[in-house]
């Protein structure tokens, strides 16, 4: 089964049916996403700025780390709940999104920086936990974090404009291709 | 009362140049939702501490300290960017209940945070302080919650 028949199929379900056409849980789910925005990038900012030597510089990088990361954790777990929530309620359309997809090629980089940072930078975390200025590879991490979130954020509003959508054609070759679109031709 | 200012508001030429755009809302709108990450962020920090989690081991002044420079930052970003976003729909925001309830918790949220929440903030720590401390952040939290949510509302409305 290819991923559009997927959400295809998505789509008939009863659930995403429910979701998509009800008056207020849909907006309750996506204003969620939104405030649950303020507790997992708002403490990850602060984080990537710790780790960019921009605020709290007499606090151990290691010990910021600690007393925020359950939260971030916790506000990250309410953005992806309501995240496939909202992708569950208007499945076809997102899949064919650019920005959607645009979204998750940013999610995964900053996936993999996370990682990165996780197992090259942490690591060695007791060599520079109090430095004034923290190393250049923590001061990356903390860099590329803040630019993909704020890429994800911005990439994640736009899903909501249709500018680009496939059932408003003509579209340029690139757009049919990255959104995946099933142009008629003849 | 006020229906005449709102539709003076309407004339104004920023608006409708936003308006006139395909693009200027949505991008306005972003730049508004990543000043709302920055301002959750540093107004979480200082409140969390506040009401005795996140980074409990330290000084409330010292986080309240270096958190300030990037409230204000983000609070210029929110303001700055809902003035084109409220004078391209005036008479929408006029009539939504939503937008009223968002102006009015606004003006009691940033009177509250720079006087009782920021005098908290400052405050050496003495007998009875914690709890005073806890209530001063619950009640931020509370009051800025209530800001972005009636703020997201407008949208729907």
């Amino acid at each position: 089964m290819s991923l559009l028949a997927f959400c295809e199929w998505l789509a008939a379900t009863e659930g995403s049916i429910a979701l998509h056409e009800s008056l207020y849980m849909y907006p309750l789910v996506e204003s969620a996403h939104v405030l649950a925005l303020c507790l997992f990038v708002g403490l990850a900012t602060i984080l990537d700025l710790r780790l960019l030597s921009r605020l709290l510089r007499d606090v151990p990088v290691s010990q910021v780390i600690a007393r925020l990361l359950p939260w971030t954790i916790g506000g990250f777990v309410v953005m992806v709940i309501t995240g496939v929530l909202l992708f569950y309620a208007i499945p076809i359309r997102t899949y064919q999104s650019v920005w959607f997809r645009a979204k998750v090629i940013f999610l995964i980089l900053a996936g993999i920086n996370v990682y990165y940072f996780h197992t090259r930078v942490e690591t060695r975390i007791a060599e520079w936990d109090t430095a004034v200025i923290t190393p250049k590879a923590a001061r990356r991490a903390g860099l590329f974090s803040l630019i993909l979130w704020a890429c994800i954020i911005v990439a994640g509003r736009f899903i909501a404009y249709n500018w680009f959508d496939c059932d408003i054609q003509p579209q340029s070759a690139f757009v049919n291709w990255f959104a995946g679109c099933v142009v008629a031709t003849d | 009362m006020l229906l005449p200012f709102f539709q003076w508001c309407e004339t104004l030429w920023l608006g409708q140049f936003v308006v006139g755009s395909n693009w200027l809302f949505p991008v306005i709108e972003s730049v508004h939702l990543l000043g709302l990450a920055l301002l959750g962020g540093s107004i979480l920090i200082v409140d969390m501490r506040l009401v005795g989690i996140g980074l409990s081991g330290r000084e409330v002044k010292e986080i309240a300290r270096d958190a300030r420079p990037y409230m204000n930052f983000a609070l210029v970003m929110m303001i700055s960017t809902g003035i084109p976003l409220f004078l391209s729909e005036p008479i929408k925001c006029y009539y939504s209940p939503a937008f009223w309830v968002k102006m009015w918790t606004l003006a009691i949220a940033l009177i509250y945070t720079y006087t009782i929440r920021t005098k908290t903030t400052r405050m050496e720590l003495v007998h009875n302080t914690a709890r005073r401390q806890m209530l001063v952040g619950a009640l931020s939290m509370a009051l800025w919650f209530t800001v972005a949510s009636a703020g997201r509302w407008i949208g729907f409305s």
